[in-house]
């Protein structure tokens, strides 16, 4: 009813946007993360077993893969060179961005900045998981290519932002390198996206009642996990300052609308757009936390950490994903 | 037949597991153990908090590695790391098990 009502109302008075908001969050996915927030703020005992939310991490990163290979053996070529050319472009950007804002604005060090930026330069990819649910239910098409542009978009941004305090230990460098580029996620969505390739929709049903049918309940416990780490993290959150945790705010909007406006620029429609606006507003946690730790390990781990997890995808759940659906309607007619 | 030998015990990051390894690789210790672990310190916070916080690494290896192996750690990880390593005198049986020539 609300989806209806904003779509036909096409999204530019305040109350359509509030409409939009409250959709967003009263989902399980992110009434589930919310839980998990409160129960570590009461200091629940709650807490995942560890073998379990690895799994589960495991299983959602493959299905991510397999789905997306599969749209991605329909798509013609030429149909997606352009939006993986601006996902690239999206890529060397952000953390260049990033990494200037956290120098002018954060006051942080060199090493403290470069940390950070590589996590604003990789991706989420919980945040895209939870946009691409939060278009659908606005009844926007998201490109099934979309998984594709995830991984596009996983690396590069690591990179660039470490090159800007490469001078010192580059044989760290190289095994913060491998560490990226072989790490677990990167291996299951580009592995799942060569099966779903070569496979295709067809043979896929066969996996379907596992890999598709379970994904939003086993994305829901992934959630809860996120919840309680996230608000571990934000219980902490004063240390790391007034400016570096407004600069978590401040940080998505810019990166997803520049994101966005990449994705229509690209040929997408408005809801792949914004998908593509909520992955360039995401930061990292599972592929940029480690290869940073091996590259910079003078940096603090509590900033970078407290900003991705803490700050920046918290405010994209509840806010940044309707902001980026908003300005990707905003913005279609133009671009 | 019983011989005095060395239990080096290091407990560091989980990301670091694999440079640990190596690092006792390359004093030629004959074998190593490890299992995960958690805890606090003097650092706090692990960059791998969400996936596990420590590795704790045990090698047994004759005294006079044990010393060589304890300075290495120290020189490559006690400035950015949290990483704690200690030895323990221990008797062993079949000391060559633990030797490697």
């Amino acid at each position: 009813m609300i989806a209806c009502a904003g779509l036909s109302g096409r999204m530019a008075r305040p109350h359509v946007f509030m409409s939009l908001l409250l959709d967003n969050i009263l989902t399980p996915v992110v009434l589930c993360f919310i839980m998990g927030m409160i129960a570590r703020w009461v200091k629940s005992d709650l807490a995942l077993p560890e073998a379990m939310y690895q799994g589960i991490s495991i299983y959602l990163l493959l299905a991510i893969g397999l789905k997306g290979g599969a749209a991605l053996s329909d798509t013609p070529l030429t149909v997606f060179l352009k939006p993986a050319f601006a996902t690239l472009v999206i890529g060397l950007l952000s953390p260049v961005i990033a990494y200037v804002m956290l120098r002018k604005i954060g006051k942080r060090s060199a090493v403290d900045a470069a940390a950070i930026a590589a996590h604003y330069g990789s991706v989420s990819v919980v945040t895209f998981l939870a946009a691409s649910e939060a278009v659908k239910r606005q009844g926007l098409e998201a490109e099934g290519y979309l998984p594709a542009l995830v991984a596009l978009l996983e690396v590069p941004g690591i990179v660039v932002a470490l090159l800007f305090v490469r001078s010192e230990g580059s044989s760290s460098w190289s095994k913060a390198l491998h560490e990226v580029v072989t790490g677990k996620s990167i291996v299951l969505l580009i592995g799942g996206l060569c099966i779903g390739a070569l496979c295709g929709t067809q043979k896929l049903t066969d996996v379907q009642p596992f890999f598709g049918a379970a994904f939003k309940g086993a994305l829901c416990l992934f959630m809860l996990e996120l919840g309680l780490v996230a608000g571990k993290r934000l219980r902490d959150a004063g240390r790391a300052g007034l400016r570096l945790l407004s600069l978590g705010i401040i940080l998505p909007p810019i990166l997803g609308a520049i994101g966005v406006a990449a994705g229509l620029l690209s040929g997408m429609g408005p809801g792949g757009s914004a998908v593509l606006g909520a992955m360039a507003g995401s930061a990292s946690y599972i592929a940029a936390p480690a290869a940073v730790r091996i590259a910079l390990p003078q940096a603090n781990p509590a900033y970078y950490l407290t900003l991705a997890l803490g700050i920046t995808f918290p405010f994209n759940l509840g806010l940044g994903i309707p902001l980026y659906i908003h300005l990707s309607h905003l913005l279609s007619p133009w671009l | 037949m019983k011989m005095r030998f060395k239990k080096i015990t290091i407990v560091a990051e989980r990301v670091l597991h694999e440079q640990v390894v190596e690092l006792l690789k390359r004093h030629k210790v004959s074998g190593w153990t490890a299992q995960n672990v958690t805890g606090e310190g003097s650092r706090g916070l692990r960059a791998s908090e969400w996936e596990g916080s420590n590795v704790q690494i045990y090698t047994l290896v004759p005294e006079s590695v044990a010393d060589a192996i304890m300075e290495d750690i120290a020189q490559h990880y006690f400035e950015n790391w949290s990483v704690v390593v200690y030895s323990q005198d221990v008797e062993v049986l079949r000391p060559g098990k633990y030797q490697n020539p």
